[in-house]
């Protein structure tokens, strides 16, 4: 189990097609990957989680990872939420 | 049961005197069934299951039928299908047991929709409404309803005949009205959305009555119930009595009768008595509204508002979506002149992504030309949209709200930059395309002289250069009545700018409503206005009645209308020379 503070850095926000490929992103691992903002904490593979948080730029969340790959997981959830999608 | 009538928004014009058809998403027929936990979850399994495919299938099918765009949605809900959080909760309710695969969807979804719901966010709101969507999808797939062939399944779930009907709805969404059977429908009635909502545009599209607005009231309406919707004046009567029956009836035979009058002049030029030739275009804020355009014999698009492709959404639409819309226009328009404005967009619009504050005054703010040359990117990233569409057809560009010199300097210095940009990827444009500006602003059209000196054209929006002038909200009832088209200032700026137009040779239209008032056209075309741009609905009778005018003797009035001291003269004389005109 590993966990990571990010500061957002996404114009948008974490919604719409941001939070559609960070999804796609956590899917494709296979730890169990959660969100933190604040007191609410959300599945990262989970669009309706993802968006009911609502993260705006700016914003600093948690990211928790628990699996095989949860560094690699880490590593390139944080790097999108940090810089972006593309 | 006597008649309701109910008043909404008329977002299309015409009557229309059918049988309801009550588009509801199935829940009437819910199972109360309970098996064992163990059952319930293979059920909902072979749903989920059942929904994705039927999703698959509709997503391909939108895709080839309409587009990429309009498919995307249902690559959304599919995305929603399979939610670990909503799969999650349904689990955990089965597993509890004690309640049906049926009962688990409604509870879960509807939870989480209510949650979205409440969110701040216009985007996290419109989502609520895409997971109730799918909660329906799944309901009406543990019901075994077969989604391949949707067309026909919702005629026979309903027990509808093939008669033509009126669809009644709470609001139709794209994924909605893929599904109807556009041939059979006379007219649409929603309970929510505005004269720019889906079904609003599809019926003008369509040629067919709509009326949106209409509230809770509309939930009286039953399957069968028999509705005459007048889309002109915004009102549904339900169950009218025969009295009011053979009315409307009389309404919608004069209504079909001039409509098919007018339609001669669809394939007809626009041309005076005495050979003056203008030029009569639309007005569209949809790609979707050039069938309309072309059915009328619309002679171009006059003005493309590009407002739609921003409204409504959560993020700005990049430059290939842009694309995609301009170019659709211009193709569909086969040659024909298509003039986009630029953004014109400002604090009394809520677009989430932009942050712009809330103003005290937005229509004297950060708005249209100002905000795209503070936002270099957002207004770069349209140009070179506009530009690539220009390939495709004959695209001119326009910018809003210019009042000096610099701004239209500065506009088409961004705009030289994003053809260069073009140019460097090597993507094909026309680099001829011709570049003009609205003429909405007083101090613009006081100093046109200048701005024809190197526009393309002119085109003058009337509705903001009325309130400007005469220092007046035409929504603030108590003040409306100073929103004077006729009023000496206004006529003399038109004149003024019309005049400095052509000292440079440039084309000046109109695209604002005075250009489609039958009073009003008349004067515009002694003063010498060479393109009258107006809602598709409006066209033919504008054409009918330049083609019975003499250019020379409109001459004389306009010279005559522009000595008088008010408004109120200057419509008198109208009144009276074009009624002597028209009957001469």
């Amino acid at each position: 189990m590993r966990e990571k503070q990010v500061v957002v850095h996404l114009p948008q926000g974490l919604h719409a097609r941001p939070a559609t490929l960070f999804v796609k992103t956590a899917t494709a691992f296979s730890s169990e990957i959660g969100l933190v903002k604040g007191d609410k904490s959300a599945n990262a593979k989970s669009i309706i989680g993802v968006m009911s948080l609502a993260v705006a730029n700016g914003e600093t969340v948690k990211l928790t990872a628990d699996g095989s790959d949860e560094e690699e997981a880490l590593d390139k959830l944080a790097a999108f939420l940090e810089q972006g999608a593309e | 049961m006597g008649t309701v009538r109910v008043h909404g928004i008329g977002a299309s014009a015409g009557i229309a005197i059918a049988r309801a058809q009550v588009w509801k998403k199935q829940d009437q027929k819910i199972s109360q069934e309970v098996r064992s936990p163990e059952e319930e979850l293979a059920r909902f399994k072979t749903a989920s299951e059942l929904a994705l495919s039927g999703l698959a299938t509709l997503y391909e099918e939108t895709r080839l039928r309409l587009g990429q765009k309009e498919a995307d949605i249902f690559q959304a809900h599919m995305m929603l299908l399979q939610d670990p959080e909503l799969i999650g909760q349904i689990e955990v309710l089965l597993a509890a047991g004690n309640i049906n695969a049926e009962a688990a969807v409604q509870q879960a979804t509807g939870e989480l929709a209510t949650l979205f719901s409440s969110l701040e966010d216009e985007y996290m709101r419109e989502r609520a409404a895409d997971i109730r969507d799918v909660g329906q999808r799944l309901l009406s797939c543990l019901q075994e309803a077969v989604w391949g062939n949707l067309q026909g399944t919702a005629r026979e779930e309903k027990g509808t005949s093939l008669d033509a009907v009126i669809v009644v709805a709470h609001d139709l969404s794209p994924s909605d009205t893929a599904q109807l059977d556009t041939g059979l429908i006379k007219g649409f009635a929603t309970q929510i959305g505005g004269g720019t909502s889906h079904s609003a545009v599809m019926a003008r599209a369509l040629g067919i009555p709509a009326v949106v607005g209409l509230g809770q009231a509309l939930e009286q309406v039953e399957d069968g119930d028999l509705i005459v919707l007048d889309g002109t004046a915004g009102l549904l009567c339900l169950r009218p009595d025969e009295e009011e029956l053979s009315s409307y009836e009389q309404k919608r035979a004069d209504w079909l009768r001039e409509k098919k009058r007018q339609a001669r002049w669809a394939e007809l030029p626009t041309v005076t008595q005495d050979g003056h030739r203008v030029e009569l275009g639309a007005n569209i804020g949809h790609p979707d509204e050039c069938r309309a355009v072309q059915q009328v014999g619309g002679e171009g698009i006059g003005l493309f508002r590009s407002e739609f492709l921003f409204m409504n959404r959560a993020s700005m639409p990049d430059e290939e979506e842009q694309f995609q819309a301009y170019r659709q226009v211009a193709q569909d328009m086969n040659g024909k002149p298509v003039v986009i404005r630029t953004l014109d967009i400002g604090g009394d619009k809520e677009l989430p992504y932009m942050n712009l504050q809330s103003e005290l005054n937005p229509f004297l703010g950060y708005r249209a030309i100002r905000l795209c040359l503070d936002r270099e990117e957002l207004f770069l990233t349209q140009l070179r949209a506009i530009l690539r569409a220009s390939h495709y057809g004959s695209v001119k560009l326009m910018y809003p709200m210019i009042a000096t010199l610099e701004e239209w300097r500065a506009a088409n210095r961004l705009l030289a930059e994003a053809k260069e940009t073009l140019a460097r990827a090597g993507i094909p444009f026309d680099p001829a395309i011709e570049v003009g500006l609205m003429i909405e602003v007083p101090a613009a059209a006081l100093a046109s002289e200048l701005f024809a000196r190197d526009a393309d054209f002119l085109s003058i929006g009337t509705n903001d250069l009325i309130q400007y002038t005469l220092a007046c909200d035409r929504m603030n009832e108590q003040v409306s009545g100073l929103y004077q088209p006729f009023h000496p200032a206004i006529l003399r700026l038109i004149r003024q700018v019309i005049d400095a137009a052509h000292r440079y040779g440039r084309r000046v239209s109109m695209c604002g409503e005075m250009a489609s008032d039958p009073l009003a056209i008349p004067l515009l075309l002694g003063m010498g206005l060479d393109g009258f741009s107006m809602s598709a609905s409006s066209v033919l009778a504008a054409r009918e009645l330049i083609n019975h005018l003499s250019f020379e003797e409109m001459k004389e009035l306009a010279e005559a209308a522009l000595k008088l001291e008010g408004q109120e003269q200057v419509k008198a004389l109208l009144l009276e020379r074009t009624r002597v005109q028209i009957n001469a």
